[in-house]
């Protein structure tokens, strides 16, 4: 899935130099290799795809293969300080499964993920037809995507799951979004930690 | 000569070559060599800076051999012939490489059936039992004979990965990458159970005397044969097994006899039969053992992070998915271990059908692994 490169600045904001960091579902490494090179992290990327793989081992970055949904139960609990997932929640079977992994292995995590409440979305399925978008790019029958959730979604299932929101920052095409993000905002990214 | 061939060559013809050392080996039996042989191939050139070598550390059954042929020979018969060559993911365009008959081993090193100076008689049983230390101690020698400092990497196959993970334990300024493959950091307890039934063929084996063989004129091949088709069993898959033999009948019929009947019988006798003939029983023997007491983490109170503490390689770990004797689940031990001390380290699971065999295959997904990770090597 491409990831948008405001999306790796507002992540890269929430990274303290040095840090040791986890990226899920890392693709290319291109977001490892920003924080590396920006904030000097040491950094590890999971990913399944062995094109993907392929791709990391050329880049340098430091590839575990694995199947996220199967868990991160060779981490220790609290050995990073932040794992990212960047637009791949939406991916996932076990959503809760993973957030409290992230949770358990990092001290923070940092989420993104297209919200299918924005309302070109709305406006699509109201239209009679499954929304295909900059933040969407797939249609129905070849998407990755497996969860399909807004904004409120999230924030309910983390209130009940006892994950505490840090941060939010939300956006619709790069352009920061304040007032109803459900509705305005195409993509949403989250600072979050445990009580 | 085509493209692809000028591309992707075989070595060519090699010649093994034979380093001797005076200087007392200390083994961690507490026994010591007073003096031994290694043997070895090179290809590729030693640059200038003397900084693009790497070791390829052998297994089990493997050898110095490793790529290429012998002058007489008309095909390649050197063991990983499919990675190391001019253009092939192991480039010796760009790579010195180094394969090394092992200590103990039955291909020309020093081993049990070279001449005990204080007998001058075969060793036999009396060839002292070697760890994986000890070998990357003799390496290591090898390596300064050659005026090597440091490896560009080190790298091996199930008990040749657990070479090159020592290597990175044991010579950390040594060995700047490390690709540990098919392995583990320590054998489980059913692994340790099949290396005991093949010990037990052999040391059951009435030509066997206690393994002095040599001088009663005998060879104990139907214990190494025994030992040979067990293990063939665990490097193969079920699945792979299923779809190379199925349940075939070399007749078509049932013949109700104990002959070779199914067509997997036929091959295990093969195998067996043509190991029994290669392959020394006491440096079986003691290859077994060496893989059974490699545990790094035992004089860390079992904690694996702390035993890899010491190392400062950037590794590759690869595991094969129906590799049930070096299950991926023991490469992931490795790689967890490595990331929690802070290392560099990329880990690849290649979905290949071929157990723990796939290691010595040319998996499309597994070379392109290899060739990207070395391809970042800088020399």
């Amino acid at each position: 899935m491409p990831a948008y490169r405001y999306d790796y600045d507002v992540i890269a904001q929430w990274i303290e130099h040095g840090e040791k960091v986890l990226d899920l579902g890392c693709g290319d490494g291109g977001l490892l290799s920003h924080l590396i090179e920006t904030r000097q992290v040491r950094g590890y990327g999971v990913e399944n795809d062995p094109e993907k793989i392929l791709v990391c081992l050329k880049n340098g970055i430091n590839v575990i293969q694995a199947d996220m949904d199967r868990g991160l139960t060779g981490f220790d609990d609290g050995f990073f300080d932040h794992v990212i997932m960047s637009l791949s929640l939406q991916a996932m079977h076990n959503t809760q499964g993973i957030l409290a992994e992230m949770l358990r292995v990092g001290r923070e995590a940092v989420v993104s993920f297209p919200n299918f409440g924005y309302w070109r979305h709305r406006q699509s399925i109201l239209n009679g037809r499954m929304p295909v978008s900059r933040s969407l790019p797939y249609e129905w029958f070849n998407t990755p995507n497996v969860r399909f959730f807004t904004i409120d979604d999230f924030e309910a299932l983390c209130a009940q799951s006892g994950i505490v929101i840090h941060k939010r920052l939300a956006f619709d095409d790069g352009r920061v979004i304040v007032d109803d993000p459900n509705f305005l905002a195409s993509v949403a990214v989250y600072r979050l930690g445990r009580h | 000569m085509t493209e692809s061939q000028s591309t992707c060559q075989s070595i060519g013809i090699v010649a093994p070559q034979t380093a001797h050392f005076e200087e007392v080996l200390s083994l961690r039996s507490g026994a010591r060599l007073d003096g031994y042989e290694l043997v070895f191939e090179t290809y590729g050139t030693l640059n200038a800076a003397r900084s693009n070598a790497v070791l390829v550390c052998h297994a089990l059954s493997g050898s110095h051999h490793v790529a290429g042929r012998h002058a007489g020979e008309k095909e390649d018969s050197g063991w990983w012939n499919n990675l190391v060559g001019p253009g092939k993911p192991l480039d010796t365009g760009k790579f010195f490489v180094i394969g090394v008959n092992n200590l103990g081993g039955c291909h020309g090193s020093t081993g049990p059936r070279s001449i005990n100076p204080a007998t001058e008689c075969p060793w036999g049983a009396d060839f002292p039992f070697i760890t994986v230390e000890d070998w990357v101690d003799a390496q290591a020698r090898l390596a300064d004979k050659l005026g090597i400092e440091s490896f560009a990497a080190a790298i091996g196959g199930s008990l040749g990965g657990m070479q090159a993970l020592s290597w990175t334990l044991q010579y950390p300024e040594r060995v700047r990458h490390a690709a540990v493959i098919a392995s583990a950091p320590k054998l489980t307890a059913q692994n340790i159970a099949f290396n005991e039934v093949a010990r037990q063929a052999i040391l059951t084996d009435p030509d066997f005397h206690d393994g002095h063989f040599y001088v009663h004129g005998t060879v104990p091949e139907r214990g190494l044969r025994l030992a040979r088709m067990v293990g063939h069993i665990t490097y193969l898959s079920d699945d792979a097994m299923g779809e190379k033999f199925g349940r075939s009948l070399r007749h078509g019929k049932a013949a109700y006899s104990y002959d070779a009947e199914f067509e997997i019988e036929s091959y295990l006798r093969y195998q067996g039969d043509r190991f029994s003939r290669q392959f020394d029983a006491n440096t079986y023997l003691l290859t077994t053992r060496a893989l059974d007491y490699y545990d790094p983490a035992l004089s860390h109170a079992g904690d694996l992070t702390a035993a890899l503490a010491a190392a400062r390689a950037g590794f590759l770990v690869v595991a094969f998915t129906t590799d049930w004797r070096f299950s991926p689940e023991r490469s992931r031990e490795i790689v967890y271990a490595l990331a929690h001390n802070g290392r560099d380290v990329a880990y690849a699971e290649i979905d290949c059908a071929a157990g723990h065999d796939s290691f010595l295959l040319d998996d499309p997904q597994y070379h392109a692994v290899l060739a990207a990770w070395f391809g970042r090597i800088e020399v």
